[in-house]
Order: structure tokens, then C-alpha cells, then sequence
């Protein structure tokens, strides 16, 4: 059996790209107390306005702009639906996503009723010929200005600080003179623009086309990644390279097939696995962000 | 102008906002009816009206609404008790694989035997993917959303794990499973129909729980647990019992869905086994305010839908997810219009103490 490494590097920090940007859209929204649910059908949004709107004018850089816009509005329908409405999250989460696919696999079928369109132009791959090194633009974005700048926002800044207490305490944060609706509204719109960035780069650089399964449950795994990491940045993103780690194996190995003994599927569940198994140990000792899934009233 | 909370909610308020909501439902989905080239009136009756005119029609919509009862009713009976149980997608797929297991295995049973051992079989599988979260939840506390959420993925990488690996189709070598024992096929329940004896399981299931919730003292306490754990605990319920026995509850349900969607309609194990159906269960149940009767009435509006946008499909050239628009918008809107029904307009700011909430 043998593997190279170097590919292997190289399929891993591909397929963790999409999982980053995802990834750290949720872990902001996370951060402000909403869990958002609706990251599956966002990505899936995202993947398809960027496709659509790269196959009409010729451009993956339109289609990428389009799909930050798709972002922003599906994020600002979560917040209206979770801030100022105030309903269940999970139940609007789950129902957003439900629509946003319905509405992308509803336009899809309208459009191209049937055939496998691709885009003339994709994103193209810096440094060619380098295994490792010859990666999307959006990759080294992703991991190198990305996950740094919204570590140190987090960390450092006064946005940061104001995220992190309407999700510790809206209470306190609304008597500091917080405004937990602005605060959640920004956070979900930017959160979501970031997920929609993440289901475009499927589209727009990988595969250079759309497919009606192309989401596949990566919203769900960075959902996992989120808490695997604690709420964290540079956690969650090491969790992104770990799981697209064992995909890339997993894939290398159902090349080679000289090694049948684990299935692929098994090592697709681990992040998933893992994640249970963390809160399961952890217990109680996890804590959630202080306003995690509910709506803010003023009493 | 502004929006206060109303001090009594007039009795009729309720159904108008529902009404609403479906007005507004309607009025949206025009659009994309409009996008694909057809007349919206035209597209609602062939959507709404249409599959009801017919048996064969009618027939369909049971048969559609079928997982949708099992689904619709196991989540509600969790979300009754406070246990956000978004995992009836994986106690599905479980009670699929639980059915699976006992249908290729005992190959000869004769019906009277493997009727009740699938059924069985599939609550089991069910209620084995909902013991996971639901002891976490007792034990330490843990949040039951995120873990029955993502035990979804992991039970539809079992199925195709299974179908890629042991389970390969011995005759065809495709990724579904060999097909069950004859004795495990269920009988049609209307002659000449695919409807078939889920549909009855589910009805009788659904009929229980909806006693067992609105008659009993139970369903009292699982009421009270849900909506006010504190003053349930305070009066002497034990919520996180009732909570873990109605998770286990609604994962065998679930999980009998599965098991109704094997034996009465593919005869074997898919990867598409599930079309979503523990997904939109969470619509159905939200829809269907919790109760027995409210998931027995939107599980066969939805059911009439699908029928309807498969219909619509084949004669308008209307793609068919717009069963799925329909339903998601259908949710969103009804919950909006329901949380707006809490407040009233206010033209003019009154003395600050009447204004706020």
C-alpha cells in the first residue's frame, strides 16, 4: 500500500476549505447565542447563486459576489425570524434550510431540466505542479488571513467584545448598552455570508459545476466541528483538517482498494463520532455560550 | 405605531393568523408557479385539489402521508415533552436497517410471524439510535439538538456502509439490499391500492398517543414538562424521566416508520430510504400544534402536496420540489404569523407602564 503523502496534504487542505469558511461563519453566529441551523441550506444556497450567477456572466468572480449576497439575505431571514420574531431556533433553522434547498433544487431543475451544466470558467489553482502547494485562492485565504483576522476580531477588538456578551449574557450586554438585536442581526448576516463562501468554493473552484447532492451534510459537520472546538477558532479549524483528513485518506484508499478492512463510511462518521463522544466525556464541563438558543425579551 | 404585547388574545386570532399564513404561502409560491411558466390558480388546484378528485389520487396521498404520520407523531411526542428530538431522520433510517436485518435474515417466516418481527425489529432500531442522546441528556445534562442531529449522517452512512459492504444485492451487485422474505411484504389495506398496513399501524399508533396525551395524566405531565419544567418538577413530576422515556418513545416510532416504509413500499433497503421524511416530521409536528390530530391533518395536506407536485410536474413542467417550497414556506409562515398573534399595533405610545411588555 502505498499513499503519497503529499497528495494526500494537498486533497486534505481542499476539501477542510469549505469546512473553514462554513466553520467559522457558525462559530460567529454560535458566538452571538443563536445556533444556526440553517448553515446546510445556506452552504447549499451559496453553492448555487455563485454556480448560477458564474454560468450567466462568464465570471466565478460575480458568482462569488452573488453568492455573499445569497448569504447576507439568508442570514438576515434567520435573524428575522430568530431575533425579531423570537421563534424556536431549531425549528426555524431546520425549516430554512428545508426551504433554501427546495427553492435552489426547484430553480436548478427549472433551468437546466435535466442536463450536467459546467461553468467556461473556475476558479484556476495557484502554483501548479506543486501537490501541496497548488491550492485555490480561497484555501489560503480561508486558513491563512480568514481564521488569523477573525481569531484577533474575537480576541481583541470591541466587536468581539460585544459578540461575546450577548452571547454570555444579552441582559447584561442590553444594560451595557449592547444592542443584542444589532449585534445578532450582524453576526448572522456576516456568519451566513461566510457559509454561503464556503458552499460557493464547491462550485466555483472545485467542481466547476452544480449537483443537486454537492452540500452533503458538510453544514451538519461543521456544526459538530463548532462545538468539537468549543466555540474556539483555531480548534475548529484543526478539527476541519482532521476530518478532511480522514476523507482524503478514505478517498486514497478506495483508489488504491489495496486496503478494504475500514470502510470509507466509517471514517466519514468519525467527526461526527468524535463530537458526541467529546460532549459524552467533557459532560457537563462544555459550556455553552450563556444566551445559547434563546430569544432576547426585554423583561 | 409600534408593537405591544396583547393583555387577551380574542378567540379568533388563532385561526386567522393560520389563515394568513396560508394566504401568504400561496401568494409566495406564485412566483417560482409563475418562473416555470404556468398559471398559479391553474397550478393550486392541480397541487391542492386534484389528487383528492380521484381514488387512485386519494390512494396516493395516504400512501405519501404514511412516514409522515410516524415521523410527524415521534416528534411531537418528544417536543411535547421539551426533548428536542431532531433525529427522527436517523430512527428512520435505523428502523429501515432494524427491518432490513430481521426481513433477509428469516427469509421464511410466514406473514403472521414477520409482520410483528419487522415492525419490532424497526422499533427497535429506532429506539436504539435515540438512546444514545437521550441518555446523555438524563445522565449529564447534555444538549439533545446538537447529538440527535448529527447521529442523522451518521445513521445514513451506516445505510450506505451497509449497502456498499454485507449488504450488496447478492443478484445484482447494486447498492441496495436483497429483497425481504415474502412473509415480511404488508398486505395492501384497500384493495387494488399501494396502500398498505403501515398506513393502519400508523393510524393505531397515532390514535394511542393522541389519548394517552389529551386523556391522561401522563400526557398531562409530559405537557407540563414541556412547558414549564420547573413548576412540573416543583409538583412532583420527574421531567428528566418523562423526558427520556417519551425520546425513547419517539425513536421507536420513528423507527416503526421505517420499518412501515421497508416492508410496505421497497421490499428492501435503499440509500434513498428516507426522502427527508425525519425532517420534515419536524414540520409536520410543528404544523400540527403537537397533537394527534393536528399531525394526522398536516401530514395529509403535505402528502396531498407531494402527490399534487409530482402531478404538477408531469403536466405543467413545474419541477416538483415545489412540494418541498410549499411546505418549508408553509412552516416558516405559520410560525411567524402565530408569534405576531401575541401582539397588537399600537398607533399612538401610551404611558410608558401600558406600552411595555
Amino acid at each position: 500500500m502505498s499513499i503519497n503523502l503529499l497528495a494526500l496534504i494537498g486533497a486534505m487542505l481542499t476539501i477542510a476549505t469549505p469546512l473553514v469558511w462554513a466553520g467559522i461563519g457558525e462559530l460567529i453566529t454560535e458566538r452571538s447565542g443563536v445556533l444556526n441551523l440553517s448553515i446546510e441550506g445556506t452552504m447549499y444556497l451559496g453553492a448555487f447563486i455563485g454556480f448560477l450567477a458564474a454560468a450567466r456572466s462568464g465570471s466565478p468572480w460575480v458568482g462569488l459576489l452573488a453568492a455573499v449576497v445569497s448569504g447576507v439575505v439568508a442570514g438576515a431571514l434567520m435573524a428575522f425570524f430568530v431575533v425579531t420574531l423570537g421563534l424556536n431556533q431549531h425549528v426555524s433553522g431546520l425549516g430554512l434550510t428545508l426551504l433554501l434547498i427546495a427553492i435552489c433544487e426547484f430553480t436548478f431543475r427549472l433551468l437546466y431540466a435535466g442536463d450536467r451544466p459546467t461553468l467556461d470558467d473556475k476558479f484556476a489553482v495557484l502554483f501548479r505542479g506543486t501537490d501541496v502547494l497548488a491550492q485555490h485562492w480561497l484555501t489560503y485565504v480561508g486558513f491563512l488571513v480568514l481564521a488569523p483576522v477573525t481569531w484577533w476580531v474575537l480576541r481583541s477588538t470591541g466587536l468581539g467584545m460585544r459578540l461575546h456578551a450577548v452571547g454570555e449574557s444579552f441582559e447584561a450586554a442590553d444594560v451595557a448598552g449592547i444592542s443584542v438585536t444589532a449585534t445578532r442581526y450582524v453576526a448572522l448576516m456576516v456568519g451566513s455570508a461566510l457559509m454561503a463562501i464556503g458552499g460557493a468554493f464547491l462550485t466555483l473552484a472545485v467542481l466547476g459545476s452544480f449537483t443537486l447532492d454537492i452540500v452533503s451534510g458538510r453544514g451538519w459537520v461543521c456544526i459538530a466541528l463548532v462545538i468539537f472546538a468549543r466555540w474556539r477558532v483555531w480548534p475548529a479549524v484543526l478539527g476541519a483538517l482532521i476530518f478532511a483528513g480522514m476523507d482524503a485518506l478514505q478517498l486514497q484508499l478506495a483508489i488504491t482498494s489495496a486496503f478494504d478492512a475500514v470502510p470509507g463510511e466509517l471514517m466519514l462518521a468519525l467527526p461526527y463520532l468524535a463530537v458526541i463522544a467529546a460532549l459524552a466525556i467533557g459532560g457537563r464541563t462544555v459550556r455553552y455560550p450563556g444566551s445559547y438558543l434563546k430569544a432576547y425579551r426585554r423583561a | 405605531m409600534k408593537f405591544v404585547l396583547r393583555g387577551h388574545e380574542p378567540r379568533w386570532l388563532a385561526p386567522v393568523a393560520v389563515l394568513v399564513a396560508v394566504l401568504v404561502t400561496l401568494a409566495l409560491t406564485a412566483v417560482p408557479i409563475r418562473l416555470a411558466g404556468a398559471a398559479p390558480l391553474a397550478a393550486y388546484e392541480r397541487y391542492l385539489v386534484t389528487p383528492l378528485t380521484s381514488t387512485s389520487g386519494l390512494h396516493e396521498v395516504l400512501l405519501t402521508a404514511t412516514p409522515l404520520l410516524f415521523t410527524g407523531i415521534a416528534v411531537a411526542i418528544a417536543f411535547r415533552a421539551g426533548y428536542w428530538n431532531i433525529g427522527a431522520e436517523g430512527q428512520f433510517l435505523l428502523g429501515a436497517i432494524g427491518t432490513t436485518w430481521v426481513g433477509t435474515t428469516f427469509t421464511d417466516l410466514p406473514a403472521p410471524v414477520a409482520l410483528p418481527l419487522g415492525f419490532l425489529a424497526g422499533a427497535a432500531g429506532g429506539l436504539l439510535w435515540a438512546v444514545v442522546p437521550a441518555w446523555l441528556k438524563r445522565r449529564a445534562g447534555i444538549d439533545e439538538v446538537v447529538t440527535t442531529l448529527l447521529l442523522n449522517p451518521v445513521a445514513l452512512l451506516v445505510v450506505q456502509g451497509l449497502l456498499n459492504g454485507p449488504w450488496r444485492n447478492s443478484s445484482s451487485g447494486f447498492t441496495d439490499s436483497d429483497r425481504l422474505g415474502s412473509g415480511f411484504d404488508l398486505p395492501a389495506l384497500i384493495p387494488d391500492s399501494r396502500v398498505h398496513w403501515g398506513f393502519g399501524v400508523a393510524v393505531v399508533v397515532i390514535v394511542v398517543a393522541g389519548v394517552v396525551l389529551a386523556r391522561t395524566a401522563t400526557g398531562v405531565r409530559i405537557k407540563a414538562a414541556g412547558q414549564a419544567p420547573r413548576a412540573a418538577e416543583f409538583s412532583g413530576v420527574d421531567v428528566g424521566r418523562l423526558q427520556w422515556r417519551c425520546a425513547l418513545v419517539s425513536g421507536a416510532i420513528a423507527g416503526l416508520g421505517g420499518a412501515s416504509q421497508v416492508m410496505g413500499v421497497q421490499h428492501q433497503l435503499t440509500a434513498g430510504i428516507s426522502d427527508g421524511y425525519g425532517y420534515t416530521g419536524v414540520i409536520v409536528a410543528t404544523l400540527g400544534g403537537l397533537g394527534a390530530i393536528g399531525v394526522v391533518l398536516v401530514a395529509l395536506l403535505l402528502g396531498d402536496i407531494s402527490v399534487g407536485a409530482q402531478n404538477v410536474s408531469l403536466v405543467l413542467q413545474v419541477p416538483a420540489q415545489l412540494g418541498a417550497m410549499f411546505s418549508a414556506l408553509l412552516l416558516l409562515a405559520v410560525l411567524s404569523a402565530m408569534s405576531w398573534r401575541r401582539y397588537r399595533l399600537q398607533w399612538r405610545p401610551r404611558s410608558r407602564s401600558g406600552g411595555s411588555r
